[in-house]
């Protein structure tokens, strides 16, 4: 088992061996498919990928929050936060390829 | 947005390519980050965002239904942080 994390340069390899298209165009396009997918959450769409998980993002609202290390009092202004709920087959690979890892 | 859409915002982008190897490009990427989630690594996109494996513990859970004890074995779940920069665009930011 390999220790690496997995990097834009990594997928666009992956495009290339399995297109075969060249290596500059295979890394445009996994460009433009993280581009999409930032652009509609950004639109504030839900991104649902079938087999992998869906992208959506939720409003929070302001609230009063405390600097931990000094416990001073620091107020958190209301934001977009993006949550991700992965698919149950990515669950289900993922469990099992980390349980297999371990036995 | 769904994964047919994305496939199809990618191919009028690209109109060169064979829609099949618009479809196998898309397929490649998400499949690839499973793959790697399932050894045990992590993904990291710069200004997107980094896909990881968390561990949680063993527990006993209960079945809420019937309030039953049940052991609850230690697993691995896929875990998602935005980036920075996504994080900011959200926000009205960049």
């Amino acid at each position: 088992m390999s220790e690496k994390t997995l990097t834009r340069m990594d997928l666009s390899e992956a495009v290339f061996r399995n297109v075969g298209l060249s290596r500059n165009e295979s890394a445009a396009l996994v460009g433009q498919v993280l581009q999409h997918v930032s652009d509609a959450l950004v639109a504030g769409e839900q991104v649902k990928v079938s087999g992998f998980g869906t992208f959506a993002t939720r409003d929070k609202s302001a609230r009063i929050g405390r600097n931990p290390k000094t416990g001073e009092e620091a107020p958190i202004p209301p934001r977009r936060v993006l949550t991700f709920r992965p698919s149950h087959l990515m669950k289900d690979r993922v469990a099992a390829g980390n349980a297999a890892k371990k036995a | 947005m769904i994964r047919s859409e994305l496939i199809q915002k990618i191919a009028d982008e690209n109109p060169h390519l064979y829609q099949r190897d618009v479809e196998k490009i898309v397929n490649t990427i998400f499949d690839e980050i499973i793959e790697t989630l399932s050894s045990g690594n992590r993904v990291e996109l710069r200004g997107f965002g980094a896909f990881s494996v968390k561990q949680r513990d063993a527990r006993t859970g209960r079945n809420p239904r019937t309030g039953e004890a049940v052991e609850v074995e230690e697993k691995h779940v896929p875990f998602f942080k935005a980036g920075k920069l996504l994080r900011d665009r959200l926000n009205g930011k960049a």
